[in-house]
């Protein structure tokens, strides 16, 4: 997968929060950038430290690192359901520390959507009454709530459970209802705070799959958190790995594991299979091609079984059906076996 | 495993620095009151000439009030006049409907429509309780309204229900709103907790005056003081609901887009509904404790009755009203509990699209309730339990009165008057005589200890009020009358406490007698003491020790059954027996929770002192009831002020003793 040039959704520039008192105090006198040291001694956390990104239109990005680096935190300054101590959030365009209460209240209404990781439902309305419940705030007339909030049920694979009540239901079952609540606006924006984290792993896969499903239907701009790799590569289209409140580098997958900015993204990223994330066409070295061929995107993992089975050696198309050159034996093992790519 | 051991044991070392204090703090205040005749006389008794007028001074400022201060719009009087008017009117209505019917017209064109009948209303209730809990609790509110129409209590216990049913919702609503102001501003609700704090330690007698005094005798102030009384419950419990609200679920009230309202009321308070039900029951008990002190400033009903019979000493009759207004408080706590309690809906409860398959009960409900006032027109015996069928065991109750009057009455007098002689007296003497500025002394060095200068400076200052306003003397009597019950409250509770964590079954079976004894209003106790043991301070005594002992035993279960497992354990494993678990490591670690559970006690014993008045003490209970009979305002504020003020003054001692101690053992 390639960076998508889309027209940027959502940016950030310079986001600072910063937890304890006199924050903006402490922000103003140590130039803007107060480092370690000088947030130590004032006993302030810096949860989200000089963040700026761009989540481009119909991606989905991916933002990952340790518990307590701060993920939630940038999340809901990118929300802003907290309040950044510095810095600019740019929604379509807008900034959206500039919009009053009542902006703020529409772009929630109509724009944006939000799937928390204790799903965060409310447990005296029934499935149907969760689910219609953003748009019963929007004082959307009950048969045409209750009519889009079944469409939304439908679409999560829960018909039959509408007057279920959420304890009645499984994890993985609230959490779809979480995913329909937060679907029916039809939000532009889809902020996924760790959706699928208190969920057993085999559910957590199906809801995986249920997601990327709707997503290819929906096509919306994601902002996902997680702290799982195997999440982010099943997922991710780029992804930004945060430390102690700092983004330290953002890119896709392949980029971030195959160049890891620092010695903590090296470490970070030293488990995963490399085969899950490095494509085909970084292995393609010039040469003659047999008749199967394989899309440069895909991965080294999917296509090595056919690398070894087949005669003839594999042949890489680039995006546009442009041959790129040839995969080899040797390279390919290397990925299996997790050794550094020859260059 | 020794380090285990070593954690209990360590801070058990350096606390033992507190025992010399103690010890030193009790020599001294015997030296002083031994040799106090060496003392200048003002250190022994406060000397009148330097206390200020502060009771005519509040007196005069109720009168102001009453007379000059105005709203601008409206003055103070009609403002008090229109609420008056408005929970009249209400009573009234709820008074016709429940207990008097309606009657139009005068005289030979009056036409009356009678009351819900008494069977109606046992049948709904009853239907109500299966409906929120099962067989069981209908059975048990049945047989507690039966009880009620057997016994000729009937049109009294509608009295009192009236007024609950109209003064519980807006306690209720009112704690709500107020609940809801101090969770969205920090500012009101720093505001608002003193004042909390106040109103649960002022004795309710002391409000009840200034009641009396804006709005007269009657139903209605007695049910404003009712009010005034349940409510700060209701706001601690909302705030606490809110803030318990998962963080999450208040994120995505907002981020859904909601209005402030929206947010609020969607979103927050169905969220929190669980524990402000729990709001909801405590003003129903609450309510319903009053019921007897608020028949002292006009309330009728089943209060009335039992007043009324304690104050001729028929304590037959008495015990009968006693036991309906516990019955009544029972049912409706187990109802009220029943439903907070209740899970929340199933899906397919909600079966059935149109109204009437929803309401059906409440239809039902209706519908009997309505027909049965038609029956009630034609039958008379539909609408009231006739007086025909009722039983009285008033004659029972007076003739064991008589015996045990003629065959106990030395025994008693005898044991009674060793204790007042040898005990009590010397005790009363001692605290009566002990020169204040060395009590005064000692607090405020213990305060010093436990908490800084802050807490230092408190007993100072409230023990200066006391002694400004003239109540030293007073006050201390009412410290000797609440130590003693307390000292023997604890030996009773702790005991008890040890024995019931003996197995779960003993545990289970305690709590469920604490939790009843806990909903008996406060007066019921007072009525088999009085039997027994007529009246005077050690009739007081006992009764406050009854009424104090709960929770006690409460704190000492809980306290040692939170110890952690790993540590009994590790003693276990070390070879300690039984005996030694218990007193060397369970106890130590459960005495910071035993302690709040005496401050609970020295908080019930005070409240309950102020009600052993009623037996002739003379203490500031006293104070405060003889300025009810005179309605005198500032005499009975200022008295209640010096109750709370020694309430505040053990609880925030006995507080940070217990929060400190906690954090030593690392128990908090
Ligand atoms: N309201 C707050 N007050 C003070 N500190 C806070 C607050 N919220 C978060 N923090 C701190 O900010 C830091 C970042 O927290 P955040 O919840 O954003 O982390 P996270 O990356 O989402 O972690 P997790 O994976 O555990 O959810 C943490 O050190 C946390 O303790
Ligand atoms: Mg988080």
């Amino acid at each position: 997968m390639t960076v998508k040039s889309g027209t940027i959704k959502l940016g950030c520039r310079g986001v600072w929060k910063l937890f304890g008192d006199h924050a903006e105090r402490l922000l103003a006198t140590a130039g803007g950038a107060p480092d370690d040291e000088a947030l130590r001694q004032a006993g302030v956390i810096g949860a989200v430290r000089d963040v700026s990104l761009e989540v481009h239109e119909g991606e989905i990005f991916i933002i990952m690192g340790l518990s307590g680096s701060g993920k939630s935190t940038l999340v809901r300054c990118l929300s802003r359901l907290i309040e950044p101590t510095a810095g600019e959030v740019l929604f379509e365009g807008q900034d959206l520390l500039q919009a009053n209460e009542r902006e703020l209240m529409d772009i929630r209404r109509h724009k944006m959507g939000m799937v928390f990781q204790h799903f965060a439902l409310l447990p005296h309305l029934s499935v149907l009454g969760n689910v219609a419940f953003p748009l019963e705030i929007q004082g959307v007339d009950r048969t045409t709530r209750e009519a889009r909030a079944n469409e939304m049920i439908e679409l999560v694979g829960l018909k039959g459970r509408e007057d279920y009540y959420p304890r009645e239901l499984s994890g993985g079952q609230q959490q779809r209802v979480g995913i329909a609540r937060s679907l029916a606006v039809g939000p532009d924006i889809w902020f996924l705070d760790e959706p699928f984290s208190a969920l057993d792993p085999l559910i957590r896969r199906e809801m995986q799959d249920e997601f990327l499903r709707l997503q290819s239907v929906l096509k919306k701009t994601i902002v996902f958190i997680t702290h799982d790799f195997d999440e982010v590569i099943r997922l991710a289209d780029r992804i930004a790995i945060m430390q102690d409140g700092a983004i330290i580098q953002t890119g896709t997958p392949e980029e971030v594991v195959t160049r890891p900015a620092t010695s903590y993204v090296a470490e970070f990223t030293r488990d995963v299979p490399r085969a899950k994330v490095v494509s085909a066409g970084v292995l393609a070295r010039p040469g003659q091609a047999g008749s199967v061929r394989v899309p440069a995107s895909a991965r080294v993992g999917d296509v090595a079984a056919r690398v070894f089975d087949e005669e003839q050696p594999i042949g890489v198309d680039g995006a546009d059906g442009t041959p790129l050159g040839v995969l080899h034996r040797q390279d390919v093992l290397d990925i299996l076996l997790g050794r550094e790519p020859r260059q | 495993m020794t380090e285990v051991t070593l954690e209990v044991a360590r801070p058990r070392r350096r606390s033992l620095g507190s025992v010399p204090f103690w010890l030193a703090a009790a020599i001294l205040a015997g030296l002083a009151y031994r040799f106090s005749d060496y003392l200048p006389e003002w250190a022994v008794e406060y000397p009148r000439s330097w206390r200020l007028p502060i009771e005519p001074w509040i007196s005069d400022a109720m009168k102001w009030l009453i007379n000059d201060a105005t709203f601008g719009l409206f003055t103070f009087q009609e403002f008090t006049r229109s609420i008056a008017w408005l929970f009249g009117w209400l009573l009234e209505a709820a008074y016709g409907l429940l207990a008097e019917g309606f009657t139009f017209g005068k005289g030979e064109e009056a036409f009356h429509i009678p009351h819900v009948s008494w069977l109606a209303l046992i049948i709904v209730l009853v239907m109500l309780a299966r409906r929120v809990s099962g067989r069981r609790l209908a059975l048990f509110i049945a047989a507690c309204f039966v009880y009620l129409a057997v016994f000729g209590q009937w049109s009294s216990a509608m009295i009192t229900l009236a007024s609950i049913v109209i003064s519980v919702p807006f306690g209720v609503l009112a704690g709500l709103l107020v609940g809801i102001a101090a969770y969205r501003n920090a500012w009101v609700e720093r505001a608002i907790r003193p004042v909390l704090d106040l109103m649960q330690t002022v004795p309710v007698f002391a409000y009840l005056v200034p009641i009396l005094f804006l709005f007269g005798f009657g139903p209605v102030a007695a049910m404003i003081a009712t009010m005034i009384y349940a409510a700060p419950p209701m706001v601690r419990l909302t705030v606490l609901a809110l803030r318990g609200v998962p963080e999450e679920i208040k994120e995505y009230g907002r981020m859904a887009g909601c209005s402030q309202r929206q947010h609020m009321w969607k979103v927050m308070v169905p969220a929190a509904k669980s524990g402000l039900l729990v709001g909801l029951n405590q003003v129903v008990m609450l309510s319903l404790n009053m019921v007897i002190i608020a028949s002292m400033i006009g309330a009728g009903g089943l209060g009335f009755d039992v007043l009324h019979a304690l104050r001729r000493l028929a304590i037959g009759e008495g015990l009968e009203a006693g036991i309906a207004i516990t019955l009544l408080a029972i049912a409706l706590d187990r109802l009220s509990q029943a439903a907070a309690n209740k899970p929340p809906k199933a899906h397919g409860s909600v079966r059935g699209a149109t109204w009437l398959a929803r309401n059906r009960l409440v239809v039902i409900a209706g519908v009997l309730l309505a027909g049965s006032i038609v029956a009630g027109a034609l039958v008379p015996a539909v609408a009231t339990y006739p007086e025909s069928w009722t039983l009285t065991t008033g004659k029972f109750w007076d003739r064991v009165v008589e015996w045990l009057n003629i065959n106990l009455f030395d025994t008693i007098t005898i044991v009674k008057t060793w204790l007042l002689v040898n005990i009590m007296l010397p005790i009363k003497g001692f605290m009566v005589g002990l020169p204040w500025p060395v009590l005064l002394g000692v607090l405020a060095f213990a305060g010093w200890r436990l908490g800084g200068w802050r807490l230092a400076l408190l007993p100072l200052a409230l023990g200066a009020f006391v002694l400004l306003t003239g109540n030293w003397e007073k006050a201390m009597i009412t410290v000797y009358l609440c130590g003693l019950s307390v000292v023997i409250a604890a030996m009773t509770g702790i005991p008890l406490g040890i024995w019931a964590t003996g197995s779960s079954r003993r545990t289970g079976a305690t709590l469920a007698v604490i939790d009843t004894l806990q909903t008996l209003p406060s007066f019921v106790y007072l009525i088999p003491v009085i039997m027994l043991f007529s009246v005077g301070d050690f009739s007081a005594m006992i009764a406050v020790v009854a009424f104090a002992l709960a929770p006690a035993v409460r704190y000492t279960i809980h306290g040692l059954n939170q110890v952690p497992e790993h540590l009994v354990e590790a003693g276990r494993a070390q070879g300690c027996s039984r005996r030694q678990i218990l007193w060397k490591i369970r106890m130590p670690l459960a005495l910071p929770e035993i302690m709040l559970g005496i401050n609970q006690t020295i908080m019930m014993a005070l409240s309950m002192l102020v009600i052993t008045a009623l037996v002739g003490t003379r203490d500031l209970g006293q104070e405060v009831f003889t300025a009810l009979a005179k309605a005198d305002t500032g005499q009975g504020i200022v008295a209640g002020l010096c109750v709370a003020f020694i309430a505040i003054t053990a609880d925030r001692l006995i507080q940070s003793w217990s929060r400190q101690r906690k954090a030593q053992l690392g128990v908090a």
